[in-house]
C-alpha cells in the first residue's frame, strides 16, 4: 500500500447513463494508509450547471487538479460569456492533465454532463496523463474500481429512468466500497436530469 | 530586432494620438477596397484584386483566405503584414480546437487576433500592422453569421456592413442606402459586387475581383466561374 500513490489516501468514484440523466457517484472517505482521518471528503465537483467530474487517486491533486480546473473554467465561461458543454470541459480537463505528462499528477478522472436541451448524455473517463476514451454507459475509478465495475456491469441496463439509475448506482457503489479498506464510510449520489439534479447522501457500513 | 529594443517605437504624441496607428490607418485607406456584408443566413466577403501588370499570374495568389472551417479573412492594406496575420490567425483557431474540441466562435478569435495586433503597437521595436482586416464567421452556438473589422490599433468592430480601403467612406454610404436584415446572401453577394464597382476603375471581371462567403456551411472562396456567373447577373 505504501508504494502506491493512487491509493495512499483511497476513494472511489462510479458514474452511470441512463434515458437523458446521468448518475455521479463517490464515497466520502480520506485516509492516510490505513488511517481514516475524515468521512467528508466528496470527490465530486460541479464546473456548468450539467457538467460534473469526479477525482480519484492523491488527495492533494484532487484538490489541486479540480482548483486548477475550475481557474481555466471560470475564465472560459467570462471570455465567452456562455456555459461549458461536456465535451469541451472533457477536452480541457485532458489537456490539462496532459501538460503534466513528464510529472504527472495523480489522478484519475471522471466527467459527466448532460445537455438540457436534447437530453444526450455524456459519461467518460480519463487517466492521469489524460488518456481520452469513448462516450460510454459506465465509468469508474480509484481503489476499488474493480469491484464497482463487476457490480456496475451487472445492475447496468440501458435507458433507465432516474429511479432506477439511483439504484443501479447506489447499490454498485456501495457494495463494491464493502470489499475495499480504502474506500467507503459513506457515499453521495448526485442523479443529474434535464430540469433538475438531485443529491443524495448515503450510509452504508461505517468502516 | 525585437529584443535589442526595450521601448515600444509607438509613442504618444501631445496631443494624446498614436501617431503610427493614424499612419498604419492611412496605409490601409490607400489599400484596394474590401467590402464585408452580413445576411440574414451568411457573411460575403469582396476585394478587389487588381494585377500591377498584364504579366502577372495572380490565380494563385490569394486575397480572401480561411481560418478555419467557420471564418475567412479578407483585408485592406500591407499585403505581406496581412500574410503574417493569416498565419498567426490560422494557428490561434488550431491551438483552440486542441483545448476545447471544439470550432472557435467568431467573437474569439476576433479577440485573439485584435490581441496581436495590439501586442505590436506596444512592444520593444517593432511597428504596427499596416492592415485593417475583415473577419466573418458562423458561430455554431447562437447560429448566426458574424461580421468584424480588425484594425491596426487592435480595435475592433462588428458590423452588419462595412467597406475599409480605398474609397471606404463612398462604400459605406452605398451600403448604408442598400443594408437590409432581411438580405440573404445571394442578394448580399450582389450588394457587395455593386459596392466594389463603385470604386472600380476599368472593367470588372472574375480575375480581378475575389468574393468569399461564409454559411452554416463554413467558410468558401468562390471559384472564378461562380464570380463570372455573378457578375452576368449583374450585368
Amino acid at each position: 500500500m505504501g508504494d502506491d500513490i493512487l491509493s495512499y489516501n483511497g476513494g472511489v468514484a462510479l458514474a452511470m447513463k441512463g434515458k437523458e440523466c446521468i448518475a455521479i457517484a463517490c464515497d466520502k472517505r480520506y485516509g492516510v494508509q490505513n488511517r481514516t482521518i475524515a468521512t467528508n471528503f466528496t470527490k465530486i465537483f460541479q464546473y456548468s450547471d450539467h457538467c460534473f467530474v469526479a477525482f480519484c487517486g492523491l488527495a492533494t491533486d484532487v484538490q489541486t487538479v479540480s482548483e486548477r480546473l475550475k481557474f481555466r473554467t471560470n475564465l472560459y465561461e467570462l471570455r465567452e460569456q456562455r456555459k461549458l458543454k461536456p465535451n469541451v470541459l472533457y477536452n480541457m480537463l485532458t489537456n490539462l492533465l496532459y501538460e503534466r505528462r513528464f510529472g504527472p499528477y495523480f489522478v484519475f478522472a471522471l466527467v459527466v454532463g448532460l445537455d438540457p436541451k436534447t437530453g444526450e448524455t455524456f459519461v467518460y473517463d480519463s487517466d492521469n496523463i489524460g488518456a481520452i476514451s469513448d462516450n460510454v454507459n459506465l465509468v469508474t475509478v480509484g481503489t476499488a474500481s474493480e469491484y464497482i465495475f463487476g457490480l456496475g456491469e451487472l445492475f447496468f441496463k440501458p435507458n433507465m429512468n432516474a429511479d432506477e439509475l439511483f439504484e443501479a448506482t447506489s447499490q454498485a457503489l456501495l457494495n463494491g466500497v464493502d470489499r475495499d479498506s480504502a474506500s467507503g464510510w459513506g457515499a453521495v449520489v448526485y442523479v443529474i436530469e434535464k430540469d433538475k439534479i438531485t443529491v443524495r447522501e448515503l450510509k452504508g457500513r461505517q468502516d | 530586432m525585437s529584443e535589442r529594443y526595450g521601448f515600444s517605437l509607438t509613442t504618444f504624441s501631445p496631443s494624446g494620438k498614436l501617431v503610427q496607428i493614424e499612419y498604419a490607418l492611412n496605409a490601409v485607406n490607400a489599400g484596394s477596397p474590401a467590402v464585408g456584408i452580413k445576411a440574414s443566413n451568411g457573411v460575403v466577403l469582396a476585394t478587389e484584386k487588381k494585377s500591377k501588370s498584364l504579366l502577372h499570374d495572380d490565380r494563385t495568389i490569394h486575397k480572401v483566405e480561411s481560418v478555419c472551417k467557420n471564418m475567412g479573412l479578407v483585408y485592406s492594406g500591407m499585403g505581406p503584414d496581412y500574410r503574417l496575420l493569416v498565419q498567426k490567425a490560422r494557428k490561434l483557431a488550431q491551438e483552440y480546437m486542441l483545448v476545447y474540441e471544439e470550432n472557435v466562435p467568431p467573437t474569439q478569435l476576433v479577440k485573439r487576433i485584435a490581441d496581436v495586433m495590439q501586442e505590436y503597437t506596444q512592444s520593444g521595436g517593432v511597428r504596427p500592422f499596416g492592415v485593417s482586416l475583415l473577419i466573418c464567421g458562423y458561430d455554431y452556438d447562437e447560429d448566426r453569421p458574424f461580421l468584424y473589422q480588425c484594425d491596426p490599433s487592435g480595435s475592433y468592430f462588428p458590423w452588419k456592413a462595412t467597406a475599409i480601403g480605398r474609397n471606404f467612406v463612398n462604400g459605406k454610404t452605398f451600403l448604408e442606402k442598400r443594408y437590409s436584415d432581411q438580405l440573404a446572401l445571394e442578394d448580399a453577394v450582389h450588394t457587395a459586387i455593386l459596392t466594389l464597382k463603385e470604386s472600380f476603375e476599368g472593367q470588372m471581371t472574375e480575375d480581378n475581383i475575389e468574393i468569399g462567403i461564409c454559411d452554416k456551411e463554413g467558410f468558401r472562396r468562390l471559384t472564378p466561374a461562380e464570380v463570372k456567373d455573378y457578375l452576368a447577373q449583374i450585368g
